[in-house]
């Protein structure tokens, strides 16, 4: 019954060869980098715009944000059902048009930005200083706070940063603020008047924060003030810092109205905002490979959506292999075998805590109700699915919960593979009323651990760029998961499992 | 915490991944393990033959018998429920005191009737067995074991676990139920495992949870005294399940009826590594030894070999 090793160690070497000949010939001819490299980040940015239609002629301007300081425009597009839709490049805005409409409507407009680093500032054309019409006692405040000013400034712009940092100043003893607070409580809007007061030229703009995955954001004020030789600088109104905020992009940069809609009320616009982030080199294969060849075994000649599939399948093996090491080397028990990579697969799109908190909880929800349906004496099957359907309305819950809370982070709970999770909780109960509430900490605690060592796996960067640019790489591993199944040496945990045998019994054989 | 693996294989320890491959998958066909993973096949197999098993009183295969159940179980005397496919001691409840239609566990624990279905829905719905496939529920007259051994076992029967390679008996142990593996007889939920001397069917030296013990935790009874009757009986009884299943690496369990005499109560193709840590020795020395065997011998005649070559006391 003993087979000769040989052709199996033979078939690991080859697969290992062709693997690394594969990924090596790829490098070469491709010049695809064997490290992930720079990358870059693209921010997509939705306006959506919502009004209610007067059922007659509609038409709605919106802003719309170009180049400027860090970031380059890279393509926008818009989606309106029924409505004309038109770019103007004149004046950066984009107008919709319709001649009927009716009720609530929504807009979309959706620009995509690259964090370019060269990218520089347009000049853009001082704005109209607009006649102050300060009544007194306003007027007199007003007057003085100018003089103080124009006191310790040199020009313009300095003139401006000391005006912020007055405003601004925690703890304001100016008694001529406080009154003209009283006609004008916005910060912006006051700024903007004193300036103007001072024969300055200032208006306020308006900005973007961005964060990656936020829902209806609102715009931030700014303020630009303008000097004579027409040379400009930001202000932050609320903080008094001068310079345009890093993670900011200005969305209007004019005097104009960010939204104007005729024909319809109630407008109101608010913005999400995504980020990308691709490595250079992906991106330049993908023109690469354009031009197909049967030799160029690649992933990139997949269609765009196909890509996106085949970048989480292609991790599969790393989190099997991740659980092959864990069981055959160090010895840990797990609830499932494969069910720690579904639950590591389930992490990437939830992120590790919120998806470790996510896990325990719905699991120790499911173990509740579990205990509940095991007294009701069900048959297996029926049982399973009424866990299923326990754990649809956990998640539902728990999304409802968070979302009402604030907590946006909780809705990512739906990614959770929901039949995998009813059968990993029926097994723990049954392991619970089995070997005790010890054992079922054991292998949950095993399960969780190899599925976070498996998510860090898979989410390494360096292992990403692998696994997607080298199909060859698939082949290495498989070498490896072969030669694994081949050890026979001992386990980590059963060195401290006879442990005490070495201990009493060492130097005596038989 | 952790001992230097080359101590462990200077030992001659098995570990898990080499018992699964150098042992398991070379010495047990896959086609043969239905007939040890499924306790019907191998009473079947056993049926007529010198080998005992405890005796069969009712099987049941459809939910629809599960109706029918105080009709199949026993009107006096204990039983046993267990899955025909089941594993590592899961799924069997053990009625020490049948006074239907009121039944008792081992611990007192009071059971109606309701509680025997839903246990045995449970079974035919494969919840105890391997990979949970549909399953069948057996019910076995509960084992009148010998007094013997009483104080040596809290609730539960103790039973012998004898390793068979190639038909030889390689090493054994009895496991002991305490309070802590709450009647049952498996080592990791905390029975008691005494290595017992191949040749002699004396006590080598006892273990739970891994730790040298010299008491019986709950009866306090000295474990070091104990000595299983007709030893040699034992051994060929264990060495002819070889013959009969094909499987070179096989786990008996046997308990000791005060009527029948020795009864198989199971085998298993996937016997546990425990066994090394209850007699304080590895198995490799002794598997490699049998593998040198050439000679075709018979059952008596390798008891014979074993005896004379894995003495602890020489």
């Amino acid at each position: 019954m003993q087979y000769a090793r040989w052709p199996f160690y033979t078939l690991i070497g080859i697969l290992f060869l062709t693997g690394l000949i594969m990924s090596v010939y790829r490098h070469i001819t491709y010049q695809v980098p064997f490290l992930p490299g720079e990358t870059l980040t693209t921010w997509s940015i939705e306006a959506r715009v919502e009004f209610t239609a007067d059922n007659g002629p509609v038409k709605v301007k919106l802003t719309r944000p170009y180049n400027q300081q860090g970031f380059a425009r890279l393509a926008e597009s818009s989606a309106s059902s029924g409505y004309g839709v038109a770019y103007l490049d004149d004046d950066n805005v984009l107008e919709w048009t319709i001649r009927q409409a009716q009720g609530e409507q929504t807009l979309f407009y959706r620009v995509d930005f690259l964090d370019d680093q060269m990218q520089n500032d347009l000049v853009t054309e001082a704005a109209h200083i607009q006649p102050t019409s300060l009544a007194e006692p306003y007027l007199t405040a007003a007057e003085q706070i100018h003089q103080q000013l124009l006191a310790i400034s040199a020009d313009s712009i300095s003139y401006a940063q000391q005006l912020f940092k007055l405003l601004t100043a925690e703890e304001n003893t100016q008694q001529n603020l406080a009154l003209l607070r009283d006609a004008e409580s916005n910060q912006a809007k006051l700024a903007v008047t004193l300036l103007n007061h001072a024969g300055i030229a200032a208006s306020i703009i308006h900005a973007v924060k961005l964060e990656d995955g936020r829902r209806r954001q609102a715009l931030i004020p700014l303020i630009k003030v303008w000097d004579k030789q027409n040379s400009s600088a930001i202000f932050n109104p609320s903080s008094g810092k001068r310079g345009k905020p890093q993670d900011m992009l200005l969305w209007q940069q004019n005097d104009q109205p960010m939204l104007e809609v005729m024909g319809g009320y109630d407008s109101n616009v608010s913005f999400s905002i995504i980020r990308h982030q691709e490595s250079i080199a992906s991106a330049i294969k993908a023109q690469q490979n354009v031009q197909q060849s049967l030799v160029n075994f690649s992933i990139h000649s997949l269609p765009l959506e196909e890509q996106a599939l085949f970048k989480t399948i292609l991790l599969l093996p790393v989190g099997a292999l991740m659980v092959c090491i864990l069981r055959i080397l160090v010895g840990l028990r797990t609830s499932g075998t494969f069910m720690p990579v579904l639950i590591a697969l389930a992490f990437i799109q939830t992120s590790l805590l919120t998806g470790l908190v996510g896990f325990t909880l719905i699991v120790f929800t499911g173990l509740l109700l579990r205990s509940y349906l095991s007294h009701l004496n069900l048959l297996l099957v029926a049982r399973i699915s009424a866990v299923i359907i326990s754990v649809i309305a956990i998640i539902t819950l728990f999304s409802l919960l968070s979302y009402q809370i604030g907590l946006s982070e909780g809705l990512k709970v739906t990614f959770f593979p929901m039949i995998i999770l009813s059968w990993t909780i029926e097994r723990m109960s049954v392991l619970w009323e089995e070997e005790g509430a010890k054992e079922v900490v054991i292998q949950g605690g095993g399960s969780l651990l190899t599925a976070v060592i498996a998510y860090l796996a898979m989410t390494n960067e360096f292992i990403r760029h692998l696994t997607f640019n080298f199909l060859g790489v698939q082949l290495i591993l498989l070498a490896a998961i072969l030669a694994l199944g081949n050890y026979t040496g001992y386990r980590l945990f059963e060195l401290a499992r006879f442990k005490s045998l070495v201990e009493k019994y060492a130097g005596k054989s038989i | 915490m952790l001992v230097n693996p080359f101590k462990l294989a200077q030992m001659g320890i098995l570990g898990m991944n080499e018992r699964n491959i150098r042992y398991i998958s070379r010495y047990n066909q896959r086609k043969l393990f239905p007939l040890v993973d499924n306790k019907l096949e191998t009473k079947k197999l056993l049926e007529n033959s010198d080998i005992h098993v405890p005796e069969l009183l009712a099987t049941i295969e459809h939910q629809s018998q599960i109706n029918n159940l105080h009709g199949l179980i026993p009107k006096s005397g204990g039983f046993v429920i267990k899955p025909a496919k089941g594993s590592g001691g899961k799924g069997i409840l053990v009625v020490q005191h049948n006074n239907a239609p009121t039944f008792f566990k081992p611990n007192g624990t009071e059971l109606q009737v309701e509680q025997l279905q839903h246990h045995c829905s449970n079974i035919l719905a494969g919840l105890y067995s391997l990979g949970g496939k549909l399953d069948t529920a057996i019910i076995e007259r509960l084992i009148n074991f010998d007094q013997l051994f009483s104080d040596y076992s809290f609730e539960g029967v103790p039973d012998i676990r004898i390793i068979i390679f190639k038909g030889y008996p390689v090493m054994a142990m009895m496991r002991l139920s305490t309070e802590a593996s709450d009647g049952k007889a498996n080592l990791h939920q905390g029975a008691v495992g005494v290595g017992l001397d191949i040749s002699t069917g004396r006590a080598l030296n006892a273990v739970q949870f891994g730790k040298p013990i010299s008491h019986h935790p709950d009866t306090q009874q000295q474990l070091a005294e104990l000595k299983v009757p007709n030893w040699q009986e034992m051994l060929v009884l264990a060495a002819k399940c070889y013959e009969k299943t094909g499987l070179g690496y096989l786990g008996a369990d046997i308990v000791l009826d005060v009527e029948r005499g020795p009864l198989l109560l199971e085998l298993n193709a996937r016997p546990g590594l425990s066994i090394q840590i209850a007699n304080g020795c590895g198995l490799k020395p002794r598997l490699k030894l049998i593998e040198k065997q050439s000679e075709v011998r018979t059952a008596e005649q390798r008891v014979l070999f074993s005896q004379a070559e894995f003495s602890n006391f020489s």
